[in-house]
């Protein structure tokens, strides 16, 4: 891995910063202190529940859409204002610009998700005064939204690659619906016959699959997640997100930058 | 080759490796937990809270439980288990989310009452979900024809009657409303009642699982009312002959019938020596209520398929 | 050694929305430039200029043709290290400072970080940018973006340098703050490669300069060859307001105007008018060789292909209505 992948990487992560993405942070701290403060006067026995699901739903959609709004630029708002041509007529590859883009803003997201966990822990210990053994199944949820977040990054990368900001965030926030629902999806592709069954098996086969790391639900009613299924979903966002990143890399070395 | 050659074909192998791995590896989950993912939707569990975290797609998400539902109903079915405890909770989500949506009630007036394994086994939360469905849609002949019909299966002909009757004065009823009513009054053990009662059910719905139930409930019935028939035709040929049929052709012959009688499925029907009339294959008529060997249990499997 | 070999360079690009028509941006170009040269490439807008570069930068793909830079195939990175960039109104990250910027730049053209930290300081106050720490150059203005840009173009220390338009956006001090960068440049041995098309800069700068209109390249040369003095001819300056009758045997063009004449004569006469001037004490003001300036041969160049295609077309008409 090349020195300049880290460099890019790290001016992609200042950009955001910079840009005030971190604000967002403010607005998470609201909504959850708000929910924790509300829920340990109403509500007896689930505060726990209500903390956890609302805390992680939060993390996961915040981070979503700052994958997507700041995805769907990488690439095409550097060629709009030009700023890429004084990059690429440096020693740097084009796929290096692509790969450097990718971990800035899946750095951003990661350093953004631990501010928004040390909350969610916080809002925790709030209602509940203390941890039990299961809430470290909430490491693990929280992992697999950071797996999420490499593939919603890589996805609006891939679009950004050859599309507009707008239509690649009306693509990218499609897909993120569609493969939040990737299991009802499947059971449609069951029942259905002849075209329409093949057309939607293939559809749930290779649109991201979010249902399968959203363990929200399974971690906040305190179920134990296997380790196999840990493994595997670590695979599969992986291979997924490499074969987005294939293909905006595949898009990008061919690209004409009028 | 050039850097940008070499880049384009490393770039497109590892786009075809790596989506071939996360197909297997999303295969592979799939096995990890192999139950449709209807169970954990049930997380929330309460029809509010559902419609509350809709966001306003009702609509939208009243499709997709009913979606769940189906699916949720065929998976276990085809795996011949014998409950359906999600069954009322997602058709009351369903009908939350979307209280015109027909097709919910329609099925639940026919899976919700009857008892496992043919139903949920669940009266109440039937008579409950087709009242919710009139209160929203008073003009929908059809639901006073599920409810009159959930309140027969539970042989409640008085209420059954009554329910009829409200449904045949509604604008454009179908006229076997007002039939059926009156049939509900006297002649509710009739085999003619339940044909029609099931016939009905037949022609007014479009899903599978229902029109597949009420063709082997209409099967059924023939069996029952052809081996009631015979046996009737067994105690008179007693009466007149002072001893039992010897043979079906011996029956057929004194009865003065064409040929010897068949069952749906074009099988004769049998004559045992206690001289008992028997469907040949009682398996393939699962609600049969005649015609049975003794101490017969219907099968488990594959209950509502031909 | 060639700095750059550009051998049949051409580009087509498909337009509308199908991208079903063709557009040539650019005809198969040949063109070499000398190391050391200061290379003026001169056109109107919308002439291919910035297409050339792009092509030369890898920005763009070309639908044929190659080049060499420094000796090397075009496209291998490796030569980036030894080229600098300036694009048209360039514009840069505006949420760093341009010391940021110039650190990021370096490290990707492979600055080490000692080198850096001296090298910044030194190409800012080069292009005249001093007290800009801590300023985002999003509060930037135009001309101070131009300079930051030809300072990114420089840092690294390149053999050879592409401005495309650096003058533009620039004061008249500016300007004349970039030919004297651009000249020091030469004399470091470093080859300069500027498009404009502003005519009076590479008259002042260049060695050589292409002239390309249209997508075409028109006439490459030094800028002596293409501005050659006119035959024999030169032009005399005297304070007065009548011509004497020993100049006007000489030449019949002259022009008065206040209390200056003009007169263009033929060379080997000069010393007849000379004398004639001094007969009629009249004070001479100067005598200058005539030469064509850069921009009659420009617009005679660009002009004469004009004309030539319209003759064609009027006798290609009167063809046929005979």
């Amino acid at each position: 891995m090349s020195a300049r992948i880290l460099h890019i990487a790290k001016n992609t992560f200042r950009e955001a910063v910079r840009d005030r993405v971190l604000y967002n942070l403010i607005a998470f701290a609201l909504l959850l202190s708000g929910a924790a403060i509300l829920v340990s006067q109403i509500s007896i026995d689930i505060e726990r529940l209500v903390v956890v699901n609302l805390g992680l739903t939060a993390i996961s959609l915040f981070g979503v859409l700052i994958a997507i709004f700041i995805g769907i630029g990488l690439v095409s708002k550097e060629i709009e204002k030009r700023t890429l041509y004084t990059v690429l007529s440096r020693p740097v590859r084009r796929w290096e610009f692509i790969v450097g883009k990718f971990f800035g803003l899946a750095g951003t997201l990661v350093v953004n998700t631990l501010f928004m966990a040390i909350g969610v822990f916080g809002a925790l210990l709030y209602v509940a005064h203390r941890f039990s053994r299961p809430d470290a199944w909430i490491f693990v949820a929280l992992y697999f939204i950071i797996l999420e977040f490499l593939i919603i990054c890589s996805l609006s990368l891939l679009f950004s690659s050859f599309s507009s900001p707008l239509l690649s965030a009306v693509f990218a926030f499609s897909l993120f619906v569609i493969g939040s629902f990737a299991n009802d999806l499947r059971g449609f592709a069951g029942v259905a016959h002849g075209f329409t069954r093949w057309f939607a098996t293939a559809a749930a086969y290779l649109v991201p699959n979010f249902s399968t790391l959203n363990v929200i639900s399974a971690v906040a009613h305190q179920q134990p997640l296997g380790a196999h299924l840990i493994l595997q979903n670590t695979l599969y966002a992986l291979f997924y997100t490499v074969a987005a990143m294939s293909g905006a890399v595949l898009i990008f070395e061919r690209r004409n930058l009028k | 080759m050039s850097s940008r050659g070499r880049t384009t074909v490393l770039a497109a192998s590892s786009l075809l490796v790596s989506i071939t791995a996360s197909v297997l590896s999303l295969r592979h989950i799939d096995q990890l937990h192999p139950t449709s993912p209807v169970e954990d939707v049930l997380y929330i569990g309460s029809p509010k809270m559902v419609k509350r975290a809709s966001f306003g797609f009702d609509g939208l998400m009243a499709c997709m439980y009913w979606t769940r539902t189906v699916q949720y109903f065929g998976h276990r079915h085809l795996n011949g288990e014998m409950s359906y405890n999600e069954l009322a909770p997602l058709l009351e989500i369903t009908t939350a989310l979307d209280p015109n949506m027909m097709a919910p009630y329609q099925f639940g007036a026919s899976f919700l009452a009857p008892a496992p394994p043919n139903g949920a086994g669940e009266p109440d939360r039937a008579i409950r979900l087709m009242q919710y469905g009139i209160e929203h849609n008073p003009n929908d002949w059809h639901l006073y024809y599920n409810l009159g019909f959930v309140y027969y299966t539970l042989k409640d002909y008085k209420q059954a009657s009554a329910t009829f009757a409200r449904g045949s004065r509604v604008p454009n009823a179908h006229p076997f409303l007002k039939i059926l009513a009156a049939r509900m009054a006297e002649h509710t053990g009739d085999y003619s009642t339940a044909r029609m009662l099931w016939s009905a059910t037949f022609e007014t719905s479009q899903d599978s699982h229902i029109r597949l139930n009420a063709i082997a409930h209409l099967r059924s019935l023939q069996v029952d009312e052809d081996v009631t028939n015979l046996q009737a035709a067994v105690t008179r040929f007693g009466e007149r002959a002072g001893r039992l049929p010897s043979s079906m052709e011996e029956l057929t012959a004194a009865e003065h019938l064409p040929g010897i009688p068949i069952d749906p499925d074009g099988k004769p029907y049998e004559l045992s020596p206690e001289g008992r009339i028997l469907v040949q294959n009682p398996d393939n008529f699962i609600f049969v209520t005649k015609g049975t060997p003794p101490g017969y249990k219907p099968p488990a499997f594959g209950r509502l398929r031909k | 050694m060639a700095a750059i070999e550009i051998l049949g360079l051409e580009k087509t690009y498909m337009v509308g929305f199908w991208r079903k028509r063709p557009k040539r941006a650019l005809e198969p170009l040949h063109l070499t430039v000398d190391e050391g040269e200061i290379f003026g490439f001169l056109g109107p807008n919308g002439a291919g200029k910035t297409t050339t570069l792009k092509l030369l930068m890898g920005l763009v793909f070309p639908t044929a043709g190659s080049a060499r830079i420094l000796g090397r195939e075009w496209t291998d990175p490796q030569i980036k290290a030894q080229i600098g960039f300036l694009p048209e109104q360039p514009y840069f990250y505006d949420y760093l400072t341009a010391h940021e910027l110039l650190d990021y730049y370096g490290q990707l053209s492979g600055v080490s970080a000692p080198d850096r930290r001296h090298r910044i300081p030194e190409v800012l106050s080069h292009v005249g940018l001093t007290d800009v720490k801590g300023i985002q150059l999003r509060k930037f203005s135009k001309g101070m973006l131009q300079r930051v840009g030809i300072a990114q173009a420089i840092l690294h220390n390149p053999r050879l340098v592409f401005f495309d338009e650096p003058m533009s956006g620039l004061d008249p001090l500016g300007r004349r703050e970039v030919r004297d960068l651009m000249e020091q440049l030469k004399r470091e041995g470093k080859t300069v490669f500027f498009s404009t098309h502003i005519l009076s800069d590479a008259e002042a700068l260049c060695d050589r300069v292409a002239i390309i209109h249209k997508g075409m390249l028109r006439s490459v040369g030094a800028i002596e060859e293409l501005t050659s003095t006119v035959q024999g001819k030169v032009e005399v300056v005297w304070q007065g307001t009548n011509v004497p009758a020993g100049v006007r045997v000489l030449s019949a063009d002259c022009h008065v105007t206040g209390d200056t004449v003009r007169g263009i004569i033929n060379e080997n006469q000069q010393d007849a008018a000379i004398d004639a001037l001094r007969r009629e004490r009249m004070r001479l003001v100067s005598i200058t060789p005539l030469r064509t300036s850069l921009e009659t041969y420009f617009v005679e160049k660009l002009q004469v292909r004009c004309e030539s295609t319209s003759e064609n077309t009027v006798g290609a008409a009167a063809g046929t209505r005979v």
